[in-house]
């Protein structure tokens, strides 16, 4: 069974982002850039699945400018076989995103897909369940374990309530959440490796489709800022502030 | 124009959270339909029909959507929801496992987590973790939309008197099976809706010692919440995180005990009306979103705060 992972190139999440004066989106510019943390974790669950023998070869593709090589190099030094870099310079939106995806998943035939629940710059949450309805197959989401038996996958999932374990026919989209694993530590060795595993690289138009953005952004505003508070001397000075300026108790 | 809310639920009763939906809706304007599906769960249809403005319920009553899975749900909205200017959901886990599916059902976009309606096309909406705040434009012709809860008042419960319709089950995806739930219970009120929130860090050291939390949450009828950290370090369970990836929160009132303040927890809480903070480190990033902070050892600071509290409260 072939697993196929996509991953994301994001702002690092220790950065703090700053919104440009003009409005138009944040400044990325010089600014530190890593793969989303939940596609990490999605790289290695599928690691993992190799190293228990119920994956033959784990495929990375990633969508973005060349620069989102080095995520893909990344994943590949984490265990991953080979990638594939699916290049463009435009605004993806997550339905292009699935699109994309749909069409490497027809290519490559996965038993599992596994993707990041969200990425960290644009928060949407939206493409895996996107990729798993346009290639008709079950989803997973906000995956906390996974366990892979013959034909079939059995994840649980953290929800609002609790957790819940679903069993879904393969092949299955996963989407990940931050307690499905502790990704490894890539090392030497295997980032050297990773050098010589192929990477290929494609594009929209090679794969037949158009991008076509649905959602303008108008604007992009940093929100109010809070007003510093004051610091308290005790517990009593607390629970009087509480009571009688700000009347919440 | 008329707009289909997804009402979330537990069979048995529909969850605030809608109500909040219901409110984003009637900002947008038009007549607003409630979609209840789920199994034996007319109960919730009798509720959805009683919220304020709601103009029809749709009941799906079936063994399909018992447990919510978003295959069975997902054909079923998009089905019922082309005819619809506008498909509205709670950014709870439920809208945003089935939303999206339905959007790419119906070849459009999905807008995530709104905080606020411009107008019928137009949604502002939080990004990178809150640090930025995104106008977006859609122009499709149904647009499907999950709705942040503690942005929107919720409708009053009372006052509607909508008719329900029953709606015919689609067909079996055949996707997926519910094996089972953990669900966690608890006497406490719902973290996403609470008026007080009183949530643990790192600093809390082990699971055990979040009694000091439950002690002061006791007096205050809150409920309790974690910071990654202390869910990562296994201290409570995932459904008490409050963050960027976990649950957003606005209460009255929330207290932030040995949370240093990653912008990834301020995600979660930082539209919070008052915010306390207890914590050793006077450094702490959670000072810098504090209205009240006190610079303590907690295990000092929160029994003297509990017995403070049962004297004033």
């Amino acid at each position: 069974m072939k697993v196929l992972v996509a991953v994301k190139r994001v702002i690092d999440y220790n950065v703090k982002v700053r919104v440009k004066p003009d409005q138009s989106g944040v400044d990325l510019d010089n600014v530190k850039m890593a793969m989303n943390p939940f596609c990490e974790i999605a790289v290695e669950e599928a690691v993992r699945l190799k190293e228990k023998g119920l994956a033959s070869e784990v495929i990375v593709v990633s969508i973005g400018t060349a620069a989102s090589q080095e995520q893909i190099r990344t994943a590949l030094a984490l265990g991953a076989d080979r990638g594939l870099l699916i290049e463009t310079d435009e605004e993806v939106q997550p339905l292009d995103a699935a699109k994309l995806l749909k069409a490497v998943v027809e290519q490559e035939q996965p038993g599992l897909v596994i993707l990041g629940k969200q990425s960290i710059d644009s928060d949407n949450n939206q493409t895996g369940q996107m990729l798993a309805a346009l290639t008709g197959m079950g989803q997973a989401t906000f995956a906390s374990a996974v366990e892979v038996t013959d034909d079939r996958v059995q994840v649980t999932r953290e929800v609002d309530g609790g957790l819940m374990t679903l069993s879904l026919k393969l092949p299955a989209v996963i989407t990940t959440d931050l307690r499905l694993n502790e990704p490894r530590y890539a090392s030497l060795p295997n980032i050297m490796k990773a050098k010589k595993k192929p990477v290929a690289v494609t594009t929209a138009d090679e794969l037949g489709l158009a991008l076509s953005p649905r959602l303008k952004t108008l604007k992009v505003e940093a929100p109010e800022p809070r007003k510093a508070g004051i610091k308290v001397a005790d517990v009593a000075a607390l629970v009087d502030k509480l009571k009688n300026e700000a009347k919440v108790i | 124009m008329t707009i289909l809310v997804l009402a979330e639920h537990d069979n048995n009763t529909l969850n605030q959270a809608s109500l909040s939906v219901i409110a984003a809706a009637r900002a947008i304007g038009g007549d607003i339909d409630v979609l209840v599906a789920g199994e034996n769960c007319s109960a919730v249809a009798d509720a959805a029909a009683a919220a304020d403005g709601v103009t029809r319920v749709l009941l799906a009553d079936s063994p399909l959507y018992g447990h919510f899975l978003s295959e069975n749900l997902a054909l079923l909205l998009s089905r019922t929801g082309h005819a619809y200017s506008h498909i509205l959901a709670a950014a709870g886990t439920t809208g945003k496992d089935v939303l999206p599916r339905v959007a790419a059902l119906l070849d459009t976009a999905q807008i995530s987590d709104i905080i606020r309606v411009e107008d019928a096309d137009t949604f502002v909406r939080p990004i990178y973790a809150g640090n930025a705040l995104a106008t977006v434009r859609s122009d499709d012709p149904v647009k499907v939309i999950t709705v942040r809860p503690t942005a929107f008042d919720p409708v009053s419960a009372e006052g509607g008197s909508a008719a329900i319709e029953a709606l015919p089950a689609a067909e079996d995806a055949g996707l997926s099976a519910f094996v089972s739930a953990q669900n966690a219970e608890s006497d406490r009120p719902d973290l996403a809706s609470a008026d007080i929130v009183i949530s643990g860090g790192r600093g809390m050291q082990n699971g055990e010692n979040f009694q000091l939390l439950e002690n002061v949450a006791d007096i205050l009828g809150a409920a309790i919440g974690a910071s990654r950290a202390a869910v990562d370090a296994g201290f409570v369970p995932n459904d008490m995180q409050v963050g960027q990836t976990g649950k957003i929160v606005a209460p009255q009132l929330y207290i932030a005990v040995g949370i240093s303040g990653a912008i990834q927890h301020l995600a979660g809480m930082s539209d919070s009306k008052v915010i306390v903070a207890i914590n050793k480190d006077e450094e702490a990033p959670i000072f810098q979103v504090a209205d009240y902070g006190l610079v303590a050892d907690l295990f000092d600071a929160v029994p003297a705060l509990e017995n403070a509290l049962r004297d004033a409260v």
